[in-house]
């Protein structure tokens, strides 16, 4: 049965900005799908207001939303496109929940769409808890024991038959936000309210525990007559209790036999089909008692999912285009297999291999220090390793973490008595793994581990093996050790690195030892089905075996070293550049080796590139790809730090490293000879040094002032970076914060206070330098880049100060001879004076945003500098649009009739408690893009897409330090005159009141109840204006923060983004009709 | 791992050197693949294997031992087990020991810790072929030598060795977790109809679901003639999976022969090739078999694909089938015939496996028709 016919447009809803449970995975869910329906001759109209994705590339779909994804927003899509059907489930929760909402209140009916993939009573149904439970039952499956209740005595009353410990599951949101696990009736009252404010419906489940259970998923696909597939099996290795995003997971199965395997897949697909989804992707997870096999539904998610992606990956089917295609009526049978192109599409992977999933944490960056998984998940990305064994995966997985791990022993855990061992192994950390390998070395027993751990005994007595061969190597030298053993260390997953460490020698040593030894490693094939058929799609991974898959072919060709797994501050914009790198180059004939181990990019789709590795990110890895390719270049400037950091040594190893030197990349990030090249080229630096020792940098302050920004060198994302006021503060930075050596000295720049920060990109051929965008900051400097708000075109610089800036950026460029792209900082005093905070000759995280805002794909226009063309070629080539107009930026930004706002999306409502004051180490997950005519209009939406709707009126709580009270006295008025009520904290209360302005006061915490807190919670405050004195964390100021961000209230800690607020509120008030234009619209607009 | 070294050896002369598996010796067989990822007990039991050396492509096995419910025969009938990585420790609520010794205690030779993936690919692009393991120590060259002279599969009428010697009835149905295989007492069993199973190497799960359908069950021989099963007055006649080449079964074709139109029949693999054998659609060996448990089949009759499980290494020639035969599964992997139907002969059969075990249950509702074609 062929596709539908009765089908013109198609609406697809992305998943927004990422953010905790929902990432880039939903990009590349989203490009598959709107590929694969463009393919099918469709008009495919996209919303996500993420402006970093691929999906959203103008080039892709036919008309691109980017705009929040709120039911107002996608209602104004639906009036203005007119599709016939809207596709909810590869978006994520967002896109359900967004759907969802227009089902209820009857949009979708009004304006005659159908949604395909999923009914809105079957989302339903999956989603509540109750509705879901029956539907269990319906299909003779279990459930835990749990009652849906929406008042904490309902919950009072649940509790007597479940027993502590319990769950707390709340309605309706990503990533478990909300969830908890009570141990105790101490703790009752606190989470259960918690749970109920995650809700959106103020409803949550309280559950029995299965901690300790072993926890199962099955992905599965189905089509409209009901033919259903599980593609992949996943096992997680966290037992129950610890989110599935935030476990270590194997696929596939490991310790089930057949017959309880088969249990489960009846159970899945049963209840897919009670679910009533129609067609397309759903997860299924179970938990398993592992002393009876008594198994249990956890939930199942009717939609494409993070496991989906990792399904994906892990076999090499491509769920979200396959779910695509159903959705519009095919059937699995009518759907060729991609990879072996011969068999069709209704059958189950069978995989020859093992894959290990291991998440990526960030607690540093909130001020967590023993962080503890539960229900809700903390993880910010992944990575995924693919072995013949277990062992080999897992050793890979772990050194793709990129986290200083170098294989599953040799970590902090190997200083750890057994006392503390098996305190921790009873705790559920993101260190547990490690702590298991080293009980393991300790001489603890797998039933042992198992007792305290719940780590299934067959994974503890597989890290056995790694172990005992450790304990082998470590009697070892680099003369003695022999080919046999270091073949089966490699086969067992040990890097170089460790070997290294174990044997007393370099990782040069064992490399060479191991070359001389010829123990290499051979690359298979990842094809669905355990080589039954031969695959024609090279999607490789690196095993110690004896035949290698897919032999390199004799073509030019180039390899590009992705991100790695998500991190903050590195992200979907890098995964977004090396994906464009991918496509140029294949545009331009040259063959494109993409390299990268995270599962949820589209840059591990293995139809982005010709050829894919999926491998870890590290000098030994990407030397045997290299050794094995022959390329005529490697990319390292589009992956972030991850690539960045192995330049130099690829390079020192002979790998042709195109674009920008390593050593040119080096200068940039060196204090000296980067003073010296600002010098030669007369341009400004904020006064500053570099400090090796505590006195040196109380000494450098003292010469040029507080306040200072401090930072160790080498870093991404600003960690670590912190403003400090005066001596004290400085000193106990350098004890506290970070280990300051000679090596590695701390940078001091004197700050510029209320400068502009800028941020500028540019592309370079060595000759001629194109400027792509001046993206000016709202938040004053200080603030981290990724963190800050920025519009583009810039709306406040003088005409001489961007032509300073663009003077700068060019001067700049050619002096470091950069080919590719490039980003510089600036800071603006008195829109006046040009300062440069830094430069880096690589791919900037604006890269994709300004790209989309300009028109013009800018990182694949540098990818072809780097492969050897000019600018002018280009150019002249017509691909990329016309690239030489940006060489006078300020005509073209001049002609740009909208301004496109980027506003950063942070986590911090996962972590309970942790100050949401932005400051100069980077903290967001995401971002999302707002564009309109103007910019407070592009502000507006950008604020609506990336947190909370700014309020029409009510009233907005005002607690400022003294010197912003003076600026936000306009604020005041222009808030009275637009009717909101003020109110604030004591102090400035009287400030305004003595200026004659309305506000009523309200008692700071310590001053008593009814205070602050106590008016947030009770739902009286609207909006909150809070900019924090110093950087002490005062408490007071710290817990109106966190609560309102756990309320989900606008929150603006700078009055420059007050500012920009309540001039968006301004806007909306004179009652400027709402429309939508879609990127193509906007960029038709611009003309050029 | 470490332990005593083992060899494999094809008759082509490619050589395989890995760690000794199961028992220390030698055997010898015709070396197949499976893709299946879990069930490697019911696998390894099948009598369909006889005189086969089978390879996992899941590089793990052995990772939830061994117990004494998850056989599909009295014993391994396998004649050799190749695996990537044998694993001597296990998990799983149910296991009783490893399956390396479940392996030994079953005198099964085998070898681990190859690169399987190469052998695969070897068997994929060059078609089956005789080999021999050894972990006696035996040079090479000799072990080449041994594996030219193994006999090919074709020709080799192995049901017989396979089968029951006696006559018996079955009473045991499905499994369920927590209860185990259900067992049918006589007064439950007694007025159901009779299906008499003609067993050429029957694996235990089609017995239990044909009883679990509302069968009374009795298991002959092998070479039971037509006459001989008619005495038992049966309602249905079922025939069995089994190993070998169809062709060589002869006394069974002609058993067939003598039965077709007479009783509601139902065959199953070697069963379907022989219902085919007696109807004149012949058979044809494969280059490398369907072994695995994800093979897509398409139920003509209402476009609906089913995820099958699947053994064997000949198969009906679809460009043979006489008109008489009405096909009504295809394997949508290679179009090969997975089932026929002779409405008037109230007969069927199927090539694949629907009483899976390892495996998806997708195709258990043939047990359901045969019941409702043989009760009409």
């Amino acid at each position: 049965m062929p596709k539908r016919t009765d089908i013109k447009t198609i609406l697809i809803v992305g998943s927004g900005p990422i953010v905790i449970g929902q990432a880039c995975e939903f990009d590349y869910s989203g490009s598959q799908a709107v590929k694969a329906l463009k393919e099918e001759g469709y008009r495919v109209v996209l919303i996500n207001s993420n402006p970093a994705t691929i999906m959203t590339d103008p080039a892709l779909a036919d008309e691109t939303y980017i705009e929040p994804i709120t039911p107002q927003y996608v209602e104004y899509v639906i009036e203005k496109e007119k599709p016939d059907v809207l596709l909810p489930t590869l978006g994520g929760q967002t896109a359900l929940n967004v759907t969802l909402a227009l089902a209820d209140s009857g949009v979708l009916k009004k304006h005659g769409v159908e949604l395909i993939g999923a009914s809105a009573d079957a989302i339903k149904m999956a989603e509540d808890r109750e509705s879901f439970k029956q539907a269990v039952e319906r299909c003779g499956l279990s459930s835990a024991k749990s009652a849906v209740v929406r008042t904490i005595e309902e919950a009072k009353a649940a509790v007597k038959d479940l027993g502590f410990p319990m769950i707390i599951r709340p309605s309706r949101t990503l990533g478990g936000s909300g969830g908890s696990i009570v141990e105790s009736p101490d703790e009752f009252d606190e989470k259960v309210r918690w749970g109920f404010d995650s809700s959106p419906i103020h409803e949550i489940l309280v559950e029995e525990s299965l901690v300790g259970w072993k926890e199962f998923e099955l992905e599965i696909m189905r089509d409209r007559v009901g033919n259903a597939v599980v593609i992949c099996s996943i096992e997680n290795i966290d037992p129950m209790g610890v989110h599935t995003g935030d476990s270590i997971t194997v696929a596939p199965i490991q310790t089930l036999t057949d017959k309880e395997y088969q249990i489960l897949r009846d159970g899945a697909l049963r209840l897919m089909n009670e679910i009533g989804v129609d067609t397309g992707g759903s997860n299924v997870q179970f938990a398993v008692c592992p002393k009876t096999g008594r198994n249990v539904v956890i939930e199942l998610n009717p939609r494409v999912s993070r496991s989906s992606a990792l399904a994906s990956k892990a076999t090499g089917f491509p769920i979200a285009k396959i779910a695509a295609k159903l959705a519009v009526g095919y059937t699995l049978d009518e759907l060729p297999n991609d990879i072996t192109k011969k068999t069709p599409s209704s059958f189950e992977p069978s995989i020859d291999y093992v894959v290990v999933k291991m998440p990526r944490f960030a607690f540093e960056k909130f001020g967590i220090k023993d962080p503890i998984l539960g229900t809700q998940m903390k993880s910010v990305g992944e990575a995924m390793a693919i072995g013949r064994t277990f062992p080999e995966a897992l050793q890979k997985a772990c050194r793709s973490l990129e986290n200083d791990r170098i294989g599953l022993l040799g970590g902090p855990e190997a200083e750890m008595e057994k006392s503390e061992i098996l305190h921790q192994l009873g705790r559920q950390t993101p260190s547990r793994i490690f702590h298991v390998a080293r009980a393991l070395e300790l001489g603890i027993t797998a039933k042992d581990i198992f007792e305290i751990s719940a780590f299934d005994p067959w994974f503890v007595e597989e890290m056995r093996r790694i172990v005992d061969c450790e304990a082998e190597l470590r009697g070892q030298s680099l003369a003695s050790v022999d080919e046999e053993l270091l073949y089966q260390a490699k086969r067992l997953g040990a890097s170089d690195l460790r070997i290294a460490e174990l044997l007393d020698a370099s990782e040069d040593e064992v490399r060479a030892k191991r070359w001389e030894l010829g123990v290499r490693p051979v690359f298979k094939t990842v094809d669905t089905c355990a080589a039954e058929f031969e695959s024609s799609t090279p999607y490789l991974y690196s095993t110690y075996e004896e035949t290698a898959d897919a032999p390199p072919s004799k073509r030019k060709k180039v390899v590009i070293l992705g991100g790695g797994p998500n991190r903050i501050g590195q992200g979907l914009e890098f995964d977004y550049c090396c994906v464009h790198a991918a496509f140029a180059l294949r545009e331009a004939g040259i063959e494109a080796i993409m390299v990268n181990c995270n599962p949820e990019t589209v840059s591990t789709d293995y139809d982005t590139s010709d050829r894919l590795y999926f491998e870890p990110l590290t000098l030994e890895d990407v030397l045997e790809i290299v050794k094995r390719e022959d390329p005529w270049g490697v990319v390292v400037q589009y992956g972030g730090q991850t690539p960045l950091r192995l330049a130099l040594e690829l390079e020192a190893n002979g790998v042709p490293i195109i674009g920008t030197s390593p050593d040119a990349i080096e200068a940039t990030e060196d204090r000296d000879l980067f003073k010296g090249l600002l010098d030669r080229l007369s341009l400004r630096q904020s006064e500053n040094g570099t400090a090796s020792t505590e006195e040196e940098a109380v000494a450098v302050a003292d010469r040029i002032g507080y306040p200072l920004l401090v930072r160790p060198s080498y870093v991404l994302g600003g960690r670590a970076m912190a403003m400090v006021h005066d001596e004290a503060e400085l000193r106990s930075y350098i004890k506290e914060s970070v280990l300051v050596s000679f090596d590695r000295p701390v940078l001091i720049d004197r700050f510029l206070d209320n400068a502009i920060e800028v941020d500028v990109d540019a592309v370079c051929d060595g000759e001629q330098v194109l400027t792509c965008g001046i993206m000016e900051h709202i938040e004053r400097a200080g603030i981290h880049s990724g963190d800050s708000s920025f519009m583009l075109p810039s709306q406040t610089l003088s005409a001489e100060v961007i032509a300073d800036i663009e003077a700068a950026t060019r001067s700049l460029a050619l002096e470091c001879h950069v080919k590719g792209l490039m980003n510089v900082q600036f800071a603006v005093c008195y829109n006046r004076d040009v300062y440069v905070i830094e430069v880096n000759p690589r791919a900037s995280r604006s890269v994709p945003f300004v790209s989309k805002v300009m028109g013009v794909p800018w990182a694949k226009v540098a990818a072809r500098v780097m492969a050897g063309e000019s600018l002018q070629q280009i150019h002249d080539n017509g691909e990329y649009g016309s690239l030489l107009e940006f060489a006078e930026y300020s005509k073209v930004a001049a002609n740009v009739p909208y301004v496109a706002v980027k506003q950063s999306v942070f986590p911090f409502v996962k972590f309970k408690g942790c100050d949401t004051v932005l400051g100069p180490e980077m903290r967001s997950t995401g971002e999302v893009m707002g564009i309109d005519n103007t910019a407070s209009g592009g502000f507006a939406r950008a604020h609506d897409a990336a947190s909370s709707k700014l309020p029409e009126g009510g009233r907005v709580f005002l607690s400022l330090r003294n010197e912003d009270k003076k600026s936000a006295e306009d604020l005041g008025r222009r808030l009275s005159s637009m009717g909101f009520s003020l109110i604030a904290t004591r102090g400035t209360a009287e400030h305004f009141r003595s200026r004659g302005m309305n506000v009523e006061s309200i008692n700071k915490v310590y001053e008593g109840s009814p205070h602050i807190v106590d008016a947030l919670l009770a739902g009286d405050i609207d909006m909150v204006i809070n900019t924090p004195e110093g950087t002490g964390p005062l408490l007071d100021s710290r817990t109106i923060r966190s609560t309102s961000t756990e309320l989900g209230l606008p929150l603006f800690t700078t009055i420059a983004a007050a500012d920009a607020a309540i001039a968006a509120i301004e806007q909306a008030k004179h009652g400027t009709e709402m429309t939508v234009r879609s990127i193509q619209e906007h960029l038709a607009r611009r003309g050029g | 791992m470490s332990g005593e070294k083992a060899t494999l050896a094809l008759a082509d002369g490619t050589l395989f050197h890995g760690y000794a598996v199961g028992s220390i010796g030698e055997t010898s067989g015709e070396v197949v693949f499976n893709t299946s990822m879990t069930g490697y007990q019911e696998i390894t039991t099948d009598p369909s294997y006889c005189n086969q050396m089978l390879t996992f492509t899941y590089p793990h096995i052995g990772n939830v031992g061994a117990n004494s419910e998850d056989v599909e025969s009295p014993k391994v009938q396998v004649s050799g087990v190749i695996v990537r990585e044998l694993s001597r420790h296990y998990s799983n609520f149910r296991a009783e020991q490893s399956f390396d010794d479940y392996l030994k205690d079953n005198s099964v030779v085998g070898i681990g810790g190859i690169d399987t993936r190469k052998l695969v690919v070897h068997l994929r692009d060059n078609g089956s072929q005789m080999g021999v393991i050894s972990s006696t120590g035996e040079d090479d060259a000799t072990l080449v030598d041994k594996a030219k002279s193994l006999p090919s599969m074709e020709g080799q009428n192995l049901a017989e060795v396979v089968s029951t010697r006696e006559p018996y009835d079955w009473n045991q149905g499905t499994y369920e977790l927590g209860r185990g295989y259900r067992k049918f007492s006589d007064a439950e069993l007694n007025g159901r109809p009779l299906v008499v199973a003609i067993d050429y190497g029957v694996k235990f799960n089609i017995l239990r679901l044909l009883a679990e359908s509302g069968f009374r069950v009795k298991v002959v021989p092998a070479n039971f003639s037509a006459e001989q099963i008619l005495e038992l007055g049966p309602d249905a006649v079922f025939l069995s999976n089994g190993p070998g080449d169809p062709a060589a079964v002869t006394q069974g074709i002609k058993t067939v022969s003598g039965l077709v139109g007479k009783k509601p029949m139902f065959g199953i693999c070697l069963g379907h090739q022989i219902l085919g054998h007696a109807l004149g659609a012949p058979t044809f060996k494969l280059k490398f078999g369907h072994r695995g448990g994800n093979h897509p089949v398409r139920d003509e009759r209402t476009g609906k694909v089913e995820i099958t499980v699947q053994n064997h290494g000949f198969a009906t020639d679809l460009a043979k089938v006489p008109s008489s035969l009405c096909v009504s599964h295809i394997n949508l992997n290679d179009n090969t015939v997975e089932g026929f139907q002779v409405p008037e002969a109230k007969a069927f059969s199927i090539q694949y496996h629907p009483e899976s075990s390892p495996g998806p249950h997708d195709a258990s509702y043939l047990f359901e028709e045969f019941y409702q074609l043989a009760t009409q």
